[in-house]
């Protein structure tokens, strides 16, 4: 009871006093508070810094790969003996050991086998492949000697990048004190550099990190989101029409709303069980298909569509409906001549929405066989595919550590994707949306 | 392939219809000049048309594709010489039909192939092409005749706008309740696998046991032969990484919602309310990615500097991140609903000379109380259902335990594991999946209609 002894003497003790004393107290807590507020919405902050930071940090390298170049003798009658420029004579030639001729070249004084084997470990074994294709592009360089880029192996391509320590104690890392003897040479010649990585937007999944790219679940994604937008539009703005302008109030129409609300929030997996218990085990859609996952996926982005329709059309005055019932359209007329194409753009939005979340979507696909490993770049809707997510996730689980770099430069196109699609939402609605 | 093909034939086929349909109507009254004779716009009678070439001829060709591998199939096991089939099993069967179907598509077959197996295989090849000649013939005449019946009813007194309308209110109709048949789709499926589930293992055993190890022994002498499927470390598993996640989510979430909607400048909160829910729209595989090779490494290293054992897998990395990843849901929903409390109640509060803090706290956190609630439950349920983050972060075996710092596993982990890779779809082990899943389906559907129904109760209040 400080505030009483606080008081001067002989004066009655007023509300004001009272008030007055525990102001100091009271302002500090108002303080505390606010501090407390200020902190969560920066701590909020952070994490989305920190989140964005780490991945670009462990993903920015990765659109960059290592080359050595070499001087490659292309010679005629190791290539092409009979001079007939047939393209299978051409596809058939080993390259690879034009490759590793060129570089013990550079290498005179490697003469061990052990350690040759050593020397052209730090080719990829897909440059033999990469070498074919430039060849078969122009047979006129055959019977010449070029100067080629040639793709390092993902352990001398970590090295370049930093994420192999060079100082480390050489049973600590991949890479052997030799190579990175030959790799310092190499590097004094000048034949080493990072060039753009061309390969991670145009191949397919690869267990070798440098020839692995994001090409095959890109048009994986494509499809399914292709074939999940046509069906799920319609559909979701069929049921949003009728559910808002034409059911009249009873059971089933309830029955319907609640179940709308609902299934938004059921969890993703639960749909992808229902995929794997209905679509594949019941009617015998091929498993890890564009179609089977837009089916899944239609399904869970529906609730969302609706949702939005619904929102777009209740923002539609009803003077317009009255207006266009007036002059005799009939309830159908009015509704596709008058009401939809007014509350198309909030439809739109909705439906953008809803193909990010498809897009991002993993775990059902999971269930219904999206996890396969696949080379091949898919070509239409029943081919075995994948998806960018799920692809991220395959690669996450990779122990190499040249995938790290490559997940997280995929989550970067994922990411990029989203934005993109979110901000044309955005702008969507600020474009067309009106003030009744 | 020939499917896509037939389907722009038909599609091809509609529009002419559609031409033809409206040319027709004007011609039946003598020309556009007498066009108010007819019952409906010319547009009508070519939709009534196109709908009657297309809706017969595209349902036809969906039952054909539909059914027509399970006819041939039946037909080519049919005609296999008795003494193959004889003395096998059903999977054995399945087993061959299998070969003979990957022999037809000139796939790598597993057993060796005999003179019948090769005749099989022609025979599905031949059926096959059989097939996809019909349905082009089937499939094309009946186009062909439903534009022909629509072209014979184009009369001008035929009501066509009436029908075409009739068809898109059925479609709609049929639209609409794709949610309804969703969630029909959902509790059949997991019902009947867990039901088959059950009589495999007992109910009892599922949800009261402590051991966890649903792996069956491919030979019989194996430890732990026939599987052990007692839930309780995954609930336990669950529910310490849900309180994890919501002790993140809820303090920041709750604190930012207020700060923002209370405290924060316009620029502040039109700045800051977008950037915090960016966090809701990144996928849940890149928090995954973000648990797994950031945070856990960094709680790994933390905690060996002070001395204590922390598992590569902990449950406090995948709390921790699920926990961000929840904040926008607590703080969007908390903002709504502090939004709603009426200004009057806060000036009412101001006037008594309380200061802003006792005002929030004292006033506006009560009023608001059971939306805010609302939301937290809703935010649970999203914890519960997370998938990929702990696929990613948190571990595979089933412990018992109290402790953050060591490796747990959740019901959707489990879901994932048991039914990715190939099983045998009969199993106790894939169906114990479903049972999980049926589990998950009944706790977060619960979730979300008390959360629902306290968040509409809390709205109507104010209304």
């Amino acid at each position: 009871m400080n505030e009483l002894t606080s008081n001067p003497p002989g004066r009655p003790r007023r509300t004001l006093d009272i008030v007055q004393a525990s102001l100091k107290r009271r302002y500090a807590r108002e303080r505390r508070f606010r501090f407390l507020g200020a902190t969560a919405v920066i701590l909020g902050l952070t994490f989305v810094v920190l989140l964005f930071a780490d991945i670009i940090l462990k993903g920015y390298t990765a659109f960059q790969q290592t080359y050595i170049r070499l001087p490659i003798e292309l010679a005629a009658e190791s290539i092409d003996p009979d001079g007939t420029r047939d393209p299978e004579t051409l596809a058939q030639a080993d390259y690879m050991k034009l490759i590793r001729e060129a570089l013990q070249a550079r290498f005179p004084d490697v003469t061990d086998r052990n350690e040759r084997r050593l020397l052209s470990s730090m080719i990829s074994v897909g440059a033999a492949d990469l070498l074919r294709q430039q060849v078969m592009d122009d047979p006129d360089l055959i019977g010449t000697t070029q100067e080629f880029w040639i793709l390092a192996a993902a352990d001398i391509d970590m090295l370049i990048k930093g994420h192999i320590d060079r100082k480390a104690a050489e049973a600590d890392r991949r890479v052997k004190d030799q190579m990175i003897g030959w790799i310092e040479r190499l590097e004094a010649e000048g034949r080493i550099a990072k060039r753009f990585n061309t390969i991670f937007f145009t191949h397919g999944n690869s267990r070798e990190p440098e020839l692995s790219g994001i090409a095959g679940a890109l048009m994986g994604s494509f499809y399914t989101l292709l074939l999940t937008l046509v069906l799920s539009f319609p559909i979701g703005v069929g049921a949003a029409l009728y559910l808002e302008e034409f059911a009249p109030k009873n059971r089933w129409t309830d029955l319907i709303e609640v179940n709308i609300n609902n299934l938004a929030a059921v969890p993703s997996i639960v749909f992808g069980l229902l995929g794997l218990a209905v679509f594949i085990t019941f009617f015998g859609v091929p498993r890890s298909t564009p179609l089977v996952a837009a089916l899944v996926l239609t399904l869970m982005t529906l609730p969302t569509i609706i949702i939005a329709s619904r929102a777009a059309l209740k923002s539609v005055p009803p003077s317009i409906r009255e207006a266009a019932l007036g002059v005799g359209a009939s309830p159908l007329q009015t509704q596709f001549h008058h009401v939809l194409p007014l509350a198309m753009p909030g439809m739109l939005t909705g439906t953008i929405i809803g193909m990010a979340q498809a897009l991002g979507e993993t775990a059902p696909l999971l269930m219904i066989g999206m996890i396969a490993f696949i080379v091949d770049i898919p070509k239409g809707f029943t081919d075995v595919a994948t998806v960018l997510p799920v692809q991220i996730y395959l690669w996450a689980d990779s122990p190499e550590r040249g995938f790290v770099e490559r997940t997280s430069a995929a989550i970067m196109v994922l990411l990029a994707f989203l934005f993109a699609m979110n901000l044309a939402a955005v702008l969507l609605r600020r474009r067309f949306e009106r003030r009744w | 392939m020939y499917s896509w093909i037939l389907m722009l034939v038909v599609l091809t086929v509609m529009t002419l219809a559609y031409q033809l349909g409206r040319r027709r109507a004007i011609m039946t009254v003598g020309g556009p000049a007498q066009m108010k004779h007819l019952h409906s716009l010319p547009a009508y009678y070519g939709l009534y048309a196109a709908l009657w070439a297309g809706i017969p001829a595209l349902l036809l060709m969906g039952l054909w594709i539909g059914f027509q591998d399970q006819i041939i199939i039946g037909l080519v096991t049919n005609s296999l010489p008795p003494g193959v089939r004889e003395g096998l099993s059903s999977g054995q069967i399945s087993l061959l039909i299998n070969d003979i179907r990957n022999l037809a598509t000139g796939n790598i077959v597993s057993a060796q192939v005999t003179p019948e197996i090769q005749a099989a295989a022609d025979h599905y090849n031949q059926l096959q092409s059989v097939s996809q000649w019909a349905m082009w013939a089937a499939v094309l005449a009946l186009a062909l005749s439903g534009s022909a019946f629509a072209w014979l009813r184009t009369q001008p007194r035929m009501r066509a706008r009436n029908r075409v309308e009739s068809i898109f209110l059925i479609s709609m109709i049929v639209f609409s309740s794709i949610a309804i048949l969703t969630t029909l789709g959902i509790v059949l499926s997991v019902v009947f696998e867990s039901l088959r589930f059950f009589q495999m293992v007992s109910p009892l055993e599922f949800f009261f046991g402590t051991n966890w190890s649903p792996q069956i022994a491919l030979r019989s002498d194996q430890v732990g032969a026939s599987g052990a499927f007692g839930t309780i470390p995954l609930f336990t598993g669950t529910l310490m990484i849900s309180v994890i996640a919501m002790l993140v989510a809820v303090p920041i979430g709750l604190l930012s919602a207020i700060y923002l909607s209370e405290y924060a400048s316009r620029q502040v909160r039109a700045a800051a309310k977008p950037i915090l829910e960016v966090l809701a729209g990144i996928p849940t595989v890149v928090y995954g990615f973000f648990a797994a090779l950031t945070v856990a490494p960094f709680i790994r290293s933390v905690g060996a500097a002070m001395g204590l054992e922390v598992a590569s897998e902990s449950a406090l990395a995948a709390g921790l991140v699920m926990g961000v990843m929840i904040i926008p849901f607590v703080s969007s929903l908390s903002d709504d609903v502090i939004n709603a409390v009426p200004q009057s109640l806060r000036d009412g509060s101001y006037a008594l000379g309380a200061t802003q803090s006792e005002t929030i706290r004292y006033v506006i956190i009560p009023a608001a109380l059971p939306g805010i609630v609302g939301s937290i439950l809703l935010a649970v349920s999203r914890a519960i259902g997370e998938t990929m983050i702990v696929v990613m972060a948190a571990g595979l075996s089933a412990n018992l335990t109290a402790n953050p710092l060591e490796s747990v596993t959740t019901v959707t982990v489990q879901i994932v594991t048991l039914l990715t890779g190939d099983q045998e779809f009969d199993s106790a082990k894939t169906l114990a999946a479903f049972a999980l899943g049926l589990t998950l389906f009944i706790v977060t559907l619960a979730l979300n209609v008390i959360a629902l129904s306290i968040v509409r109760k809390y709205r109507e209040q104010y209304e």
